[in-house]
């Protein structure tokens, strides 16, 4: 009885051990992640003498002030720079998720001629990073009268996340079964039909990871912003905060304080996601 | 309602012959059940009769119209899948709706379908859930109801009954046995479940490797089993086998002759065979009875398997292979215990080396 005792406490010890090293080590990983962001987010609430003078230390009375907050709001246009953002960043992953689902659809359900070739320069898409091409799209941008709209940067954040978007889906379009688009077939619903009331509802969990995974590079993204579309207007906000880098001094309250309240969009975006995230769709459809 | 009738049906995938000419007639309001082994085929004829795959080669006839190319739905066919295939993200009555909300149909008209088909089939308290919050006999009824609200010429079930446990099994084959009285409708039911298609079926179709090989009422193919297969597949425990020669040929009555050298007496016209030919004869194990004193075969018991009302017993001929007999289940038989039984002349089946029954002379 002892025995038996003294042995499951033994390895109950041992879960506890391990559980914590687990936690240890994520918790580690959590504290490097966020790290960066909170000594973004703690001196942005501080004045320029107190973010040299202690660049750790927590704002004080003596050193707490607002005037980033202030220059960002009175002295550029954030509220239009982080508008183009949102724009840039709510219409393209729409697009991705949408037209990467009905290709992942496609490429998946039918067999055609092309299949293989257009599933092999998706493929293609995913390794030859966009950026290699950006002389070819300014040309394009340029000739089709493109440059400095917005609509340039839904079209190149959509041709650099609809690779990843349609390899991620065609893996959970395989997991669908085979059976409900046959017993929606037997239905005599149209192929439009099953897409938009079977499938796509189903693969809503995916689209929410897909959706993570496409929002995020575009919306830190610095590199087609400036190329494409650096005018005031179309400026988002990446773009936006560069002007307080100077060449010889840099405005490092209103760059805190800016890249501070770009995050709020981007974390409120995350969570409405993340919510879907969690939901398993398919259990209960089949046994 | 509908006949339905296939001449000459293939199929193939790529180079594969599936099916090799399926000709059926089905009447109308007939319970046909499609029975084989796993890969016969008969699951790829269910599916080209729904429209699902397309038919290679033949004509499908539903009501005098050949519906080879016509889309599921056209046909006039509704299918109830063996995993139920429910949208999980419609509730149940959504699901029931969903095929009759596409065509159209107006919104009173398709609730008071899906109202009566629910009750009809007792889940009319379960409207509002998802399927997932339902059981596999729930989800099984929901897929049924699926089907009906749809008013088919033409019910097709892929083995619907092989995930629910023994005793649902049991329960929701006599109730769709009763639903299928009720609606009176044209029901093609595919199984590998030899007692599902006995107490289903009007008639039976008994397939091996993609072609018929017999058609017929659940009775008559047990006692009249015109090939061998048939006859090792109807019936449980299977039919016993044992391989011999022709010894006396005769158009009443012929003997075998056992690689023992024992003599077994069949009525069957074996007029068209040669003495020394080789053939296989069969024996069921519920046609053995120890007070008969034709054809005794002596064997050991080798393992006793007691079911209650009979009692299975694995006899060893001792050289002669070995055969399974069905007993009353009050016996205190034991592994060991040497044992004779008789069978009736009547009562044995003679095949010839191709598999094909001889023809048994008529009981008076």
């Amino acid at each position: 009885m002892r025995l038996t005792q003294s042995f499951l406490s033994n390895i109950s010890v041992r879960n506890v051990s391990k559980s914590t090293t687990v936690h240890a080590v994520l918790l580690a990983y959590t504290v490097i992640a966020l790290f960066p962001i909170l000594i973004v987010i703690v001196n942005s609430f501080k004045d320029r003498k107190g973010i040299f003078r202690d660049p750790l230390a927590l704002p004080t009375s003596d050193t707490f002030s607002m005037v980033g907050f202030e220059q960002v709001l009175l002295r550029s246009d954030f509220g239009l720079f982080a508008w183009n953002s949102i724009i840039v960043t709510v219409l393209a992953v729409g697009l991705v998720l949408l037209l990467g689902a009905m290709a992942a659809w496609a490429l998946t359900e039918y067999r055609f001629r092309t299949n293989l070739l257009i599933t092999f320069l998706f493929a293609m898409g995913i390794m030859i990073p966009i950026r290699l091409g950006t002389v070819s799209i300014l040309r394009l941008m340029v000739e089709l009268n493109l440059v400095n709209t917005l609509t340039s940067l839904v079209l190149v954040y959509i041709a650099q996340g609809l690779p990843l978007a349609v390899y991620i889906l065609s893996e959970f379009v395989r997991t669908i079964p085979k059976e409900l688009v046959e017993a929606a077939r037997c239905d005599a619903v149209s192929e439009y039909r099953i897409f938009f009331s079977i499938i796509l509802p189903l693969l809503k969990p995916a689209m929410a990871t897909v959706a993570v995974f496409t929002m995020i590079p575009i919306w830190n993204d610095l590199w087609f912003p400036l190329i494409l579309a650096p005018s005031e207007e179309t400026r988002t906000i990446t773009l936006g905060v560069q002007q307080f880098v100077g060449q010889y001094v840099t405005n490092w309250t209103s760059v805190l304080a800016a890249l501070t309240m770009a995050i709020v969009p981007v974390l409120i975006l995350y969570t409405i996601f993340s919510r879907q995230l969690i939901r398993g769709l398919t259990s209960g459809a089949v046994k | 309602m509908a006949n339905l009738q296939l001449k000459n049906v293939q199929k193939r995938f790529g180079n594969v012959d599936v099916l090799h000419g399926i000709d059926l007639d089905i009447k109308d309001g007939e319970f046909v059940v499609l029975i084989g082994e796993s890969g016969c085929g008969k699951s790829t004829l269910l599916r080209l009769l729904s429209g699902l795959e397309e038919i290679s080669e033949g004509d499908l006839i539903i009501d005098d119209q050949r519906v080879n190319t016509a889309p599921p739905a056209k046909r006039g066919v509704a299918m109830v899948f063996q995993s139920y295939a429910l949208y999980p993200h419609m509730n149940v009555y959504k699901n029931m709706a969903f095929g009759l909300k596409i065509a159209g149909q107006d919104k009173a008209f398709v609730k008071s379908k899906v109202t009566d088909a629910a009750k009809k089939l007792k889940i009319d308290h379960l409207l509002e859930r998802l399927p997932r919050e339902l059981s596999g006999g729930q989800r099984q009824r929901v897929a049924i109801g699926r089907a009906i609200v749809r008013e088919p010429k033409v019910f097709l079930f892929d083995e619907p009954l092989s995930n629910l446990d023994a005793s649902l099994r049991v329960q929701t084959r006599v109730e769709l046995g009763k639903l299928h009285q009720e609606l009176k409708a044209t029901v093609i039911y595919v199984t590998h479940d030899q007692t599902e298609a006995m107490t289903l079926g009007d008639k039976i179709v008994v397939m091996n490797k993609g072609r018929i090989e017999q058609v017929g009422a659940p009775l008559e193919l047990y006692h009249h089993p015109k090939t061998q297969f048939v006859a090792g597949f109807i019936g449980s425990p299977k039919m016993n086998f044992l391989s011999g020669k022709i010894h006396l040929q005769g158009t009443e009555s012929t003997q075998v002759m056992l690689e023992s050298g024992r003599i077994i007496v069949a009525s069957v016209d074996s007029s068209h065979l040669h003495q020394g030919q080789t053939v296989t004869i069969g024996l069921r194990p519920e046609h053995f009875s120890r007070q008969c004193v034709d054809n005794i075969l002596v064997g050991q018991v080798s393992l006793v398997e007691h079911l209650g009302e009979v009692s299975y017993l694995y006899m060893d001929l001792n050289g002669e292979g070995e055969l399974v007999t069905k007993v009353d289940g009050d016996n205190d038989h034991r592994a060991g215990d040497e044992l004779s039984f008789g069978i009736d002349p009547r009562k044995v089946y003679v095949f010839d080396e191709q598999g094909a029954a001889l023809d048994r002379v008529k009981l008076q």
